[in-house]
């Protein structure tokens, strides 16, 4: 990799070092926005290997095991069976949500910081909002995460444990940020004559920035696409089949009849197969589309050599495109279309991980340039 | 700041603060129910199986697939409605990339924001009353949102002025 080691004012035009000074309210987004994107993806793709499959075959097991079990007429051995079903989907719903909450607060994050110059406050109110909202998009995942491990120990509430309470604290302290970041920009726009702002980030129009924002938008609109067709097509179809499989699968069991169990068995493990691939494609798609218009805007930030830029926003293109669709193949394909994908979700996180260094060693430009003028 | 960038940029916080106060809203006070609901019904289920007891069977997998139909939405509605918040946002910061004239560039936007709080409402509604209403309400709104995604790509898509 090469990087560029033009000035300032060669590289960014109108840029202004002022709004992006250290510890201000836009670099703490910015850097805790991508940081939270980052380990929310490298979470992702852990899971996706070494949990998601083995995690869905073990919820097949015990869901097998309660319908054998409800053949025998072995009351307990159900009602066990159906606490590891729960065990298992719990361990899966935790760490699904502990990825899409930590990447969409990251999203969020990014795109208040490129707000930050028409929110009406002092710098260090903004920058105590900033705080704020990274505290709390930081605590809501990793609370999240830990609700199978602590359950309900030690907790004054029957339903719902401490680490349940303290991610909903997190999302809390999220909202009171957003709120406050509204009322600025409310502010700004009440004023009698709102100044006018001028920001390079988005006055910023070479062809890295051009590729991500017209590529993020085509990411954005096919999504919405297959999500039109998904719900269409398979939502109301996959909804029916979903309680008729089980309805044979239980009435099977109760008429003692082991033939239709395991037929209902092998259909309701294909039938959540086919939900999911097409649930994942659909979300993965829209969110790297939103990805590549947000980080569009932050390239004037990103000190790489152009042609860098340009190569790393054609892989992250790539690896979005390849990611989805590989995940819908998953099912007629296998392993190497799952493997695949993974690669497509590592491509993605490459290319953020470059755009990450790049806008560090822009800061740190900035830093060694106002340590010289002190 | 145009109308149209100011309409997307204020309301998509707007509304991705409305989602999000829904998501705790349901964490703090009605997902936990809703989940024992579900897997306690289909526990019920296979309980009378194995008491060779199809007709109960049968009205416990009903249940089921009432808890999780609603369930299912009540988590699409809260992440429909930040990820339209999102998008909105986004779109609000392009828009003045968007090469059309101020009062199209405002249609596109009322559209696009219409879209996204129709979309997920429709799909709310669902949860109250299975009729064909809410989901015409929920395909008005999707339609909405990619017609306006349609345009402001082409907006964006569009050749530059001479002036630019």
């Amino acid at each position: 990799m090469a990087f560029s080691k033009s000035t300032d004012s060669e590289e960014t035009g109108e840029m202004q070092p002022s709004t992006f000074a250290p510890l201000s309210a836009r670099r703490l987004l910015v850097l805790g926005g991508i940081g939270l994107i980052l380990v929310g993806m490298l979470f992702g793709d852990i899971f996706a290997v070494f949990v998601l499959h083995q995690n869905a075959a073990h919820v097949g097991a015990s869901l097998a095991a309660a319908a054998h079990a409800a053949l025998a007429g072995n009351h307990a051995a159900v009602l066990a069976s159906f606490q590891d079903v729960g065990a298992f989907l719990e361990n899966r719903g935790t760490k699904v949500d502990t990825h899409v909450h930590m990447i969409d607060f990251g999203y969020l994050a990014l795109l208040l910081a490129i707000l930050q110059p028409w929110i009406a406050f002092e710098e260090k109110t903004k920058r105590g909002f900033a705080w704020l909202f990274l505290a709390g998009g930081m605590l809501l995942p990793v609370a999240v995460f830990l609700i199978h491990y602590i359950g309900l120990a030690y907790s004054p509430l029957q339903t719902i444990g401490w680490a349940s309470i303290f991610a909903d604290l997190g999302g809390l302290l999220v909202i009171l940020a957003t709120l406050g970041f509204l009322l600025g920009l409310v502010k700004h726009f009440r004023s009698h004559a709102p100044a006018h702002v001028k920001d390079g980030l988005l006055s910023d129009r070479r062809a890295a920035g051009r590729l991500l924002l017209g590529g993020g938008m085509v990411l954005v609109l096919a999504g919405f696409v297959l999500g039109g067709y998904y719900a269409g097509v398979d939502l109301y179809r996959h909804e029916a089949l979903d309680s008729s499989i089980l309805m044979e699968m239980a009435k099977g069991a109760a008429a003692n009849d082991a033939a239709t169990v395991d037929r209902s068995l092998e259909a309701y493990g294909q039938l959540q197969g086919d939900k999911a691939v097409k649930i994942a494609a659909h979300a993965h798609i829209i969110e790297f589309g939103l990805l590549a218009m947000m980080l569009a805007f932050f390239q004037p930030y990103v000190r790489l050599r152009e042609t860098w830029k340009i190569r790393w926003a054609y892989v992250l293109i790539l690896g979005s495109v390849l990611l989805p669709v590989c995940v819908l193949m998953e099912l007629r394909y296998g392993l190497v279309a799952g493997g695949l994908a993974d690669f497509g979700g590592l491509l993605v996180i490459l290319t953020l991980l470059a755009m990450w260094i790049g806008i560090l060693r822009y800061t740190g430009q900035l830093d060694s340039q106002a340590g010289d003028i002190r | 700041m145009s109308g149209g960038r100011r309409l997307l940029i204020v309301c998509g916080i707007g509304l991705a603060l409305w989602g999000m106060g829904y998501g705790l809203w349901y964490a703090v006070f009605a997902e936990h129910q809703a989940l024992n609901g579900i897997g306690g019904s289909l526990a019920t289920a296979f309980d009378a199986a194995a008491r060779r007891n199809p007709g109960g069977a049968g009205t416990a997998i009903r249940n089921y697939k009432e808890a999780k139909y609603v369930y299912d939405r009540q988590v699409d509605v809260h992440g429909h409605w930040i990820g339209l918040a999102m998008l909105l946002i986004v779109v609000g910061i392009a828009f003045d990339r968007v090469r059309f004239a101020e009062r199209q560039k405002l249609v596109l936007a009322c559209a696009l924001l219409a879209g996204a709080v129709i979309f997920p409402f429709g799909v709310l509604l669902q949860t109250f009353d299975h009729g064909a209403i809410p989901r015409e309400i929920a395909i008005l709104g999707s339609v909405l949102v990619i017609a306006a995604l349609i345009g402001i790509t082409l907006g964006i898509a569009g050749r530059k002025a001479p002036s630019e």
